[in-house]
């Protein structure tokens, strides 16, 4: 049996999680059918029943309770590996999200088992063999996860969030699993607001600018917040600009920094490396405008203008107030 | 007074061309060179701000070849006041080798009165990336552990953490002693001084061997992905293209 650690946000089951639903279907399928059991910890949205069946999970374990209430990695794990032992799963999983590796990682220090983070795909079942992103994504790695249960988390993006063939009727179980007094020391304790400024305009704008080191230098962002604010969108830049203290480290798109998936994004002066890619390869269409032809975020975008950023986007600019007129 | 240790790792520098060792078994650094995460930049300058402002002292340790003594170095040089060495091929150890070999440290330098209050690591390498060595050093030390902390203050033996949650801002007070993992953002590394340089090299390092045998990293082997084909349309070249660009726009509803 296979188990699932899936995240919620308002809207339901995130994103990502229902894509290590997907990667699960696919395991349980090579094994014969083997049962999904997805654990959730907390306040489930509504939504997220209907999710689960459509996606194809069978049981659900929704884990409630005081020790629950905050934020506790080790007490997070601590309740899984009481469910994974009632349920003698064999593959415990998560989404590659910074919970998902952290809350795996505690199972897998707690049972003394490897753990890959990051995992792309599985080629074998005996030995279980698994392909994981490394590198920050430019490079994989074939790597064996010979112990059980096979602890791993699911790259995001690396598989697509498609509802199952057949639907499900999950059978909920409703529990509190007792947690030992250590393991909620390191526990969330207090909570202050999601700044307004913070990655939350970046993440959820149907447009977002992206400019990186061809921006050159702190006072060559006028033009492409000028374009971001005509669109309606927002500004997002690249590694490069946020460690030479260009703009302010809540505006990097990438890796370390937030993964967006607007409807158009455009990014001027940003080679595209893979740590940039992974936070901006789920946008719709990508418009790159780059002065070099044979950068990657040009041969992976969708169109591009191949040009100064310093010349293209006030152009750009130009056109949208002349037709708007 | 707050005694911190702070562990990285000689990386590849990844901001160019990944190439792989002749066996495949680690990405080759010798051209581009090799630096620390930039999680572990930060988690050095977390360390020796505390150390600063509570009189204590930050200690820099890695897992790793001779020639890791650049990483110590360049972390003395900063603001470290100590440099541990376990001098190993650290590509033959897995995180959980790595995390029992820096546990056998903390508790030698516990036995010999000089404990850590707080160890500070990376979140996650850039080479490996295995997202777990802090995690598994605080189980092997019975020690609690935050991850992924942005910032952090320590007062009458509380650390206060502050984490980036997926919600919002989010903080942990743990007692001291602890382990917490750092993710790059909240602080900015400083630069070495040429003071700080001088003052490096002069530093003994403590030279240790592995504690035990590595099982190993489970890897088979790495490998490139396979370049994406490219389907591209190019709309133009400099500002003449602008017209273009504004049609795609409208196509797309933008505006
Ligand atoms: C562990 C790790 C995590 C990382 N996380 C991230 C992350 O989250 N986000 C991220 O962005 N990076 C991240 N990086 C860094 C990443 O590897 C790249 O170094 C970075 O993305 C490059 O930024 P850039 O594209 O702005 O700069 P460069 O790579 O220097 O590219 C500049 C581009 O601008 C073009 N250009 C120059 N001048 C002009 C001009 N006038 N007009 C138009 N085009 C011009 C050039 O042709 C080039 O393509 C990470 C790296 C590591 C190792």
């Amino acid at each position: 049996m296979i188990l699932l650690w899936l995240e919620c946000d308002a809207n339901g089951v995130t994103e990502i999680s229902l894509e290590t639903v997907a990667f699960a279907r696919s395991l349980s399928a090579a094994g014969g059918g083997i049962v999904i059991r997805a654990a959730l910890f907390g306040d489930v949205p509504e939504a997220a029943r209907d999710q689960l069946a459509a996606h194809g999970v069978d049981e659900v374990h929704h884990v409630t309770g005081s020790a629950y209430d905050a934020y506790s990695g080790a007490a997070w794990a601590s309740a899984l590996q009481d469910i994974r032992e009632r349920t003698t799963c064999v593959v415990v999983a998560a989404a590659g999200s910074p919970r998902g590796n952290e809350v795996i990682a505690h199972l897998a220090a707690r049972l003394d088992v490897p753990m890959a983070a990051n995992v792309l795909s599985f080629s074998g079942l005996a030995p279980f063999e698994v392909t994981r992103q490394v590198a920050g994504g430019s490079a994989l790695e074939d790597m064996r996860l010979p112990r059980r249960p096979a602890l791993f988390t699911v790259a995001g993006h690396s598989w697509t969030a498609t509802p199952a063939d057949q639907r499900t009727t999950p059978v909920w179980h409703e529990e509190s699993p007792a947690v030992a007094e250590a393991d909620l020391i390191a526990r969330v304790s207090a909570r202050g607001e999601a700044k307004e400024d913070s990655s939350g305009a970046l993440t959820s704008s149907r447009v977002v600018v992206g400019a990186g080191r061809g921006a050159g230098g702190p006072n060559g962002f006028g033009g492409v917040m000028e374009l971001a604010e005509m669109l309606d969108g927002a500004l997002g830049v690249s590694r490069v600009v946020t460690s030479l203290g260009w703009r302010p480290h809540h505006e990097q798109i990438g890796q370390t920094g937030s993964r967006i998936s607007p409807e158009l994004y455009i990014p001027c002066g940003i080679s595209g490396a893979i740590q940039h890619w992974a936070g901006c390869s789920s946008s719709k269409t990508i418009l790159a405008i780059n002065t070099d032809a044979e950068a990657p975020m040009v041969t992976k975008a969708h169109y591009a203008v191949i040009g100064d950023m310093h010349e293209v986007v006030p152009a750009i600019v130009a056109e949208l107030k002349r037709r708007a007129v | 007074m707050v005694n911190v240790l702070v562990c990285v790792k000689r990386v590849p520098d990844s901001s160019s061309q990944v190439v792989l060792t002749p066996d495949n078994q680690a990405v080759d650094g010798r051209h581009a060179g090799f630096t620390v995460s930039s999680h572990e930049e930060c988690a050095i300058e977390l360390a020796v701000r505390l150390a600063e402002a509570t009189g204590g002292l930050a200690t820099v340790l890695t897992l790793g070849p001779a020639e890791a003594t650049e990483q110590l170095r360049s972390a003395l040089a900063v603001g470290c006041g100590a440099a541990v060495h376990i001098e190993a091929d650290g590509v033959a150890f897995g995180p959980a080798d790595v995390a029992r070999e820096i546990a056998a440290v903390v508790r030698s330098h516990e036995a010999e009165g000089r404990g850590h209050d707080l160890v500070l690591l990376g979140n996650d390498a850039s080479d490996t990336g295995d997202f777990q060595v802090g995690i598994r050093l605080a189980y092997a030390l019975g020690l609690p552990v935050v991850n992924g902390v942005s910032t952090l203050e320590v007062a009458d033996g509380v650390v206060s953490a502050h984490v980036d949650g997926p919600d919002g801002p989010e903080t942990y007070s743990v007692p001291t002693p602890m382990v917490a993992t750092v993710l790059e953002g909240g602080v900015e590394p400083r630069y070495p001084t040429l003071k700080g340089r001088i003052g490096a090299k002069k530093v003994e390092l403590e030279t240790r061997s592995a504690a035990t045998q590595p099982a190993g990293a489970h890897r088979v082997r790495l490998r490139l992905p396979p370049p994406a084909p490219t389907t591209v349309e190019i709309l133009g070249e400099g500002p003449e293209a602008a017209p273009s660009v504004v049609d795609l726009f409208e196509k797309l509803g933008i505006r």
